[in-house]
């Protein structure tokens, strides 16, 4: 004897987007904290050294944030005009920034005067960073140069004339204290030795480039310019290795991760996408309100601090996963004595054991369905919580009554309350295309019975009348989606060579034009009671 | 055409078994049932065959038991005979010769020696007319008997056998048929009849369907086609009879039965539902729901412990007292028709094919045996007059048998088309299928074909499934998400079409390497990993109906076969036809170990079967009218061991086995003369113990004593080689019983020895009877010291030159043969 077979249920495939691993790091993030700055923000950069503090270049300002500060630690002001690159020292100690005067300003964190001022550049000057040897600094500017300074005695050691356009990127090594590359608006990123006079390589990114990245084994290098980010193998000779295309706006800043394992870019399309290194593919997206200049990530991405072209400063700080989850009460269960009753008993010898069979646990609308109660089976998946919460459920015992060909035996009957409950939920669910093919059949079914007393509830023709319309709605949303798609067909036939090979239909095309069909069904039924 | 006498086609799968009431001994140890032409004896226990009774020429339509010996059974068959078993030990007691067609049979303990039974009016053989005949069976100790004595009882009876019965310890009979009731008695040899009206008021219909007499009492249980079941009394005087009236079945009764005291009712229908009524309170009833088919036979043992039900799924179902199902014994599961083909699982090596409603049944072909069903649908089954259920339309293994893919269909009047895609993984763990992936809707119309790549060492596995729709979809196994506690899921990878025709076959290369996909006259060429359109290729006129590509040696070539007689091979290096030929096949199939293909022609209502290779002009094998009827699926099943026939014309069924099903349902395959032959001696292996049932136990125990014989018998026969005598000798005894090492050493020594060359034969001749003298000897008595030994062996060979003038050699060898035999039988004893 089998036993019953419950209704199946079912297992829809989750709409909307898959959730992986990097969804569930990157979402793990609170909600930004918002400062407003005095202009654009141009530039942020993090402190090599705990406390981890940042450097926030916008206007005429360098403001330093502490980790989870919202108001400046510090600021410098003794700026004539916008400062650029505001950036530290791998000690923390020292900070260097350029400006719009063309001079190039060093200051000590503590202190409130620059230190020092470098004066040589004769236009903007846009880049500015220590090198590796912590006692120069490279600076790249507007006037197509690039210079190197000595810090304590403020003078130049050497200048590149080697762009032919506005130098508007720099990232110097961290292993060789000598070596820098530049990026600039002349489409080329130019790799610089200190110890010889010229550059020891020139790659070509194709676009005003725009930032610069070195991996932490500086084997590759990143380049962001136009809508490309462009990765280049530097052990091959500046070989590019891939091109990414991923903004549709001009990418203006590039982080990696605190492993090295995700590569961050932002773009003035308000967009900042992390790639997997791997195989640089899109695992993660984040949305702003405004074009995004200059993003940062805090060592151990304990934030991410971007700055817009709004002048507002957006800071993420991670969730922290110490923090005390919500834990509901645990469920009493019953006692121990209760749960262990009779469970060690032994047998004896000449016992005859008679096994007690399992019973089958059966769902409140099986049990009804198991006794043929076809209404009350109905009935019990219309409750509330089922057909709010879980809709497919009730889809699926409407299907199964429909199979055993007493769908209509169940639907009839009803009185006013049970009819609006179950048109209120054919109205809510309707439109969903996983359900739409049995809850047509079951509003034709419904429109059939119940044609005779139409008029005689109030309450009942107001939900036929907005299915009515949603129907209406829906028939002339589908028309316009069906034009659009002949219009795309037509664009496609066009443009596609004349081949002997076959076009791979679209699915979707084809499920919505039997949606239009079976719209228009019901739509034709119930304008023909109404009219 | 050549006559290939040592190929044949026989019938495999067995017969019904649900045709006709079974019958359970008086002890509940075994049941009876018809089966085609013999009778099957079953264990009730184990569900295991334990005797076939053979020897009806014609189908069996009834089995009684003997009323007067319980052990013996009487069996009547449309032959014309009647015969009697002892069914225990399955030997054919007595053969009656009644002279016609035999329906049915029944008995009584009232009448001894007669039985009744149930045959056309004999005046013309073509109506539908058949009587109630009493039949005196003379008792003669001969084994073949004419029963020519009969004498009519009842006419205008109804050949099914559940419409008479024998009420009140055989005081009267009843019959039933259409709308009239005919109770005859036999003390007052008169009948009284009883009709109902055609139709109620309700509409439902009043038409008996089967009888059933109370034991005890004097009352008439009927069933009729409405669901009713009427228990009539008091019908002794035909006016004042009274009916009661108890109606539960939605449609009609198929069998009734009283439990052999008469406190129960038992009934059962097409619901599928036991229902035990109370006699005298009818209102209470028992029910036994869900025993997976229809009902068409109730029977209760003799001494009311067991119930069992046959259903119309060919099986039996065997129930103890209402309570529990406690066996099952099922088999071929036959259906109207079979959409999903035939199919083999790659890791059983069954036969796979639609079963149940909503089931697929695999049958293992080696043991001939139904081995599971595999739920496909998964759904309450209601059986309803009208109601359209789920039908599994498709079914594709991949190579390694690890995928299983299922399409199950329901169309609705008025309704669209429900279609679902399945696929199931095996687990090797609860050793089944495990459902993987549902898709719901993969086309919009219906599947017309569906393969796997059958690439054994591919990483990913693909399905291809083609619609009426115009498009064919792949399908592949997606690689599992990281958060998903699931497992990978498959989903759709390419959907392709080919100017809007419809596609009606596809398939795969061998080495998953091509998919050739055919539309309408069109075959396109398809590359599996890119989904490129490599090439068409078109013969037309007439839409391809088989594709093939051709195995191993030939795997250069395709083969179509289209609706307008051709068949065409296309050479895939060239991109050209290689061939064609003018031949209806309706049915082409490759074999996956060899090259050979095979075609099925139908001509007007004979199939041709024709066995060739792409790269042959000759057929390696054609036969006309393999059977009657249009053969509508096939497949070649691998054999586990390899045949070795060396004729040109079996040496096809090598390697594989060719199995297919006709549109009458019948499962056919070709056998060969070895095979034949090599059955039948593992049939004369496994003759069973009478006392024992043929359990699993019983089997595994058995064999090893077969075995266990077989080896002694070897050992008497196969001479041993001269010399290991004595070095066994040295080893085999116990060390505490061997003499000493000097005295061995010389035995030793001598053994080595060759003898001279004249008398070598003979002298081996008597060795070895010497040899297995000794080794019978040993058995005998364990203990026996092996002094004596090199004496007799000395003997032995003195004896050849020596002692011949007394007595002659031949006379030596039956003095001995004698004494073996003697020798033998005291073994025998001493085992036992």
């Amino acid at each position: 004897m089998a036993s019953f077979k419950p209704t199946q249920i079912p297992d829809l495939p989750k709409l909307g987007e898959k959730i992986t691993e990097d969804t569930l790091y990157w979402k793990n993030y609170k909600a930004p904290v918002q400062i407003k700055e005095f202009g654009a923000v141009s530039n942020i950069d993090f402190s090599p050294v705990s406390p981890h503090n940042f450097a926030v270049t916008a206007f005429t300002r360098i403001h330093i944030y502490g980790p989870f500060s919202q108001e400046p630690v510090k600021t410098f002001t003794r700026f004539k005009d916008t400062a650029y690159c505001g950036r530290f020292r791998s000690d923390g100690q020292l900070l260097v920034a350029g400006c719009e005067d063309s001079v190039v300003r060093l200051y000590d964190v503590g202190g409130k005067a620059a230190l020092r001022m470098y004066k040589g550049h004769t236009k903007a000057v846009h880049v500015a960073d220590f090198t590796t040897g912590r006692y120069q600094i490279l600076t790249a500017s507007d006037d197509y140069t690039c210079r190197l300074w000595d810090i304590p005695n403020a003078v130049e050691l050497t200048a590149y004339q080697e762009h032919t356009d506005y130098v508007r990127c720099g990232v110097t090594s961290k292993l060789n204290r000598d070596l820098f590359i530049t990026g600039s608006y002349d489409h080329t990123l130019r790799v610089f030795d200190s110890r010889t006079e010229k550059s020891v390589m020139t790659m070509d990114h194709g676009q005003p480039v725009e930032s610069l990245l070195l991996y932490p084994s500086e084997g590759l290098l990143v380049s962001a310019g136009g809508r490309y980010v462009k990765v280049w193998d530097l052990l091959k000779g500046g070989q590019p290795l891939v091109s990414l295309k991923n903004h549709h706006k001009t990418v203006t800043c590039l982080a990696l991760n605190s492993s090295g394992q995700r590569l961050l870019s932002a773009s003035l399309d308000r967009h900042v996408k992390v790639y997997n290194t791997t195989n640089y593919k899109v695992v993660h997206n984040f949305d702003y309100a405004a074009a995004i200049l200059s993003l940062g990530l805090a060592p151990d991405d304990e934030s991410i601090v971007v700055g817009m072209t709004n002048s507002i400063l957006s800071i993420k700080h991670r969730k922290n996963l110490e923090e005390p989850k919500e834990t509901s009460k645990p469920r009493r269960r019953p006692s121990y004595r209760v749960f262990m009753k009779g469970k060690n008993f032994v047998p004896k010898q000449d016992d005859y054991f008679v096994s007690k069979p399992a019973r089958q646990h059966l769902a409140k609308y099986d049990k009804q369905l198991k006794r043929f109660n076809v209404s009350k089976a109905l009935d019990t998946a219309l409750e509330a919580w089922l057909r709010r919460k879980k809709p497919e459920v009730t889809v699926a015992v409407i299907k199964e009554l429909d199979r055993r060909g007493t769908l209509k035996n169940a639907l009839a009957g009803r009185d006013e309350e049970q009819l609006s409950r179950l048109l209120c939920f054919v109205i809510g669910n309707f439109f969903d295309t996983r359900f739409t093919p049995v809850l047509a059949t079951t509003a034709e079914i419904v429109l059939d019975i119940y044609q005779c007393v139409i008029g005689q509830s109030a309450v009942i023709d107001r939900h036929l009348i907005h299915l009515q319309k949603l129907l209406e709605k829906e028939i002339y949303y589908q028309k316009d989606l069906m034009e659009i798609l002949g219009m795309l067909d037509t664009m496609f036939a066009f443009s596609l060579l004349r081949k002997e090979t076959a076009v791979a239909g679209l699915p979707e095309c084809h499920t919505a034009a039997a949606n239009v069909e079976i719209f228009k069904i019901v739509f034709e039924q119930s304008t023909c009671l109404y009219t | 055409m050549v006559e290939y006498g040592d190929i044949r086609v026989v019938y495999r799968g067995g017969s019904k078994i649900n045709f006709r009431k079974p019958v359970i001994s008086n002890d509940s140890r075994f049941l009876l049932c018809a089966s085609g032409e013999s009778v099957k004896v079953f264990s009730s226990v184990t569900e295991e065959c334990v005797h076939e009774l053979r020897g009806h020429t014609g189908q069996v339509t009834g089995v009684l038991l003997r009323p007067s010996n319980h052990l013996q059974v009487y069996s009547c068959s449309t032959d014309g005979t009647v015969r009697l078993w002892d069914f225990t030990d399955g030997i054919l007691v007595r053969t009656y010769v009644v002279g016609y067609p035999v329906y049915s049979i029944y008995a009584s303990l009232n009448h001894k020696e007669v039985v009744f039974i149930v045959t056309p009016v004999q005046s013309d053989k073509r109506t539908e007319l058949f009587q109630l005949v009493a039949v005196n069976l003379p008792q003669t100790p001969d084994q073949l008997v004419e029963a020519r004595d009969l004498s009519a009882v009842l006419s205008d009876v109804s050949s099914n056998p559940s419409t008479i019965a024998f009420g009140r310890g055989g005081e009267y009979l009843a019959s039933v048929n259409n709308l009239k009731m005919e109770i005859y008695f036999f003390k007052k040899n008169k009948s009284y009849s009883f009709s109902l009206r055609e139709y109620t008021k309700n509409g439902g219909k009043n038409t008996f369907t089967c009888i059933a007499c109370h034991p005890k009492d004097d009352c008439v249980a009927t069933g009729h086609d409405d669901g009713k079941i009427r228990l009539w009394r008091n019908f002794k005087q035909k006016k004042e009879y009274t009916y009661s009236t108890l109606h539960w079945h939605h449609s009609a009764v198929s069998s009734l039965c009283f439990t052999p005291e008469g406190t129960n009712l038992l009934s059962g229908g097409v619901e599928s539902v036991l229902v035990q009524w109370r006699y005298n309170q009818e209102n209470q009833k028992d029910f036994l729901p869900r025993l997976g088919a229809a009902i068409t036979h109730v029977t209760v043992s003799p001494d009311g412990a067991l119930f069992s039900t046959s259903h119309s799924d060919n099986k039996i179902t065997i129930i103890q007292s209402c309570v529990k199902v406690s066996a099952v014994i099922q088999g071929l599961v036959k259906g109207e028709n079979v959409t999903t083909g035939l199919l083999v699982d790659p890791r059983s090596k069954a036969l796979v094919l639609n079963g149940r409603p909503g089931h697929l049944q695999f049958y293992s072909l080696q043991r001939d045996k139904l081995l599971f069903h595999l739920d496909i649908v998964q759904q309450e089954y209601i059986h309803e007059a009208g109601l359209e259920q789920f039908e599994v339309v498709r079914a594709a293994f991949d190579a390694s048998g690890l995928w299983l893919a299922t399409v199950e269909e329901r169309k609705q009047k008025s309704a669209e088309l429900e279609l679902n895609l399945k696929l199931w993984s095996f687990d090797e763990q609860t050793q089944s299928f495990v459902l993987n992936t549902t898709v719901s809707a993969p086309h919009e119309a219906r599947i017309t074909a569906m393969c796997f790549s059958q690439a054994a060492d591919s990483q990913t596995t693909t399905l291809v499934s083609a619609s009426r729709d115009g498009h064919f979809k792949a399908w592949q196994l997606g690689l599992p998400a990281h958060t998903d506690d699931e497992g990978p899921s498959w989903s759709c990878d390419f959907v392709g079409a080919y100017h809007g025709l419809v596609p009606r076959c596809c398939c795969f290369s061998a080495d998953g390497s091509l998919l050739a996909v055919g539309f309408q006259e069109v075959v396109t060429v398809w590359n599996p990993t890119s989904w490129e359109l490599l090439t068409t290729l078109s013969q037309p006129p007439g839409d391809v109906r088989n594709l093939c590509f051709g195995q191993l040696s030939c795997s250069k070539y395709l083969l179509g076969s289209n609706n307008k007689k051709m068949v065409c091979c296309w050479n895939l290096l060239t991109c050209s036809l290689e061939w064609s030929t003018s031949m209806d096949v309706s049915l082409l199939l490759v074999d996956s170990r060899s090259e050979n293909m095979a075609a099925f022609c139908c001509q007007d209502g004979s199939t041709d079967l024709f066995v060739f290779k792409p790269s042959e002009p000759r057929p390696l094998f054609s036969q006309k009218a393999v059977c009657s009827g249009r053969v509508i699926h096939a497949v070649f099943t691998p054999r586990e061991v390899m045949l070795e026939s060396s004729e040109e014309s079996s040496q096809w069924l090598n390697r594989s086995q060719l199995y297919f099903l006709t549109e009458f349902m019948d499962l056919l395959t070709f056998s060969t003369k070895a095979e034949e032959e090599k059955l039948m001696a593992s049939s004369k292996q496994l003759v069973i113990d009478d006392t024992v049932a043929m359990t699993p136990f019983y089997l595994l125990l058995g064999k090893h004593r077969h075995e266990h014989l077989g080896n002694e018998e070897s050992a008497e026969r196969t001479p041993l080689p001269q010399s290991s005598v004595a070095i066994k000798e040295l080893l085999q005894t116990p060390a505490h019983v061997l003499p000493a090492t000097s005295f061995l050493c010389s035995m030793f020594a001598k053994s080595l020895l060759i003898s001279v060359t004249e008398t070598r034969e003979e002298n081996k001749h008597v060795d070895e009877e010497m040899e297995s003298e000794k080794e019978e000897e040993d058995s005998d008595e364990e203990v026996e010291t092996k002094i004596s030994r090199p004496e007799q062996e000395a003997k032995g060979v003195q004896g050849g030159e020596s002692t011949a003038p007394t007595l002659t050699k031949t006379q030596v060898r039956e003095l001995r043969r004698v004494r073996k035999q003697d020798l033998s039988w005291i073994t025998g004893l001493l085992d036992s």
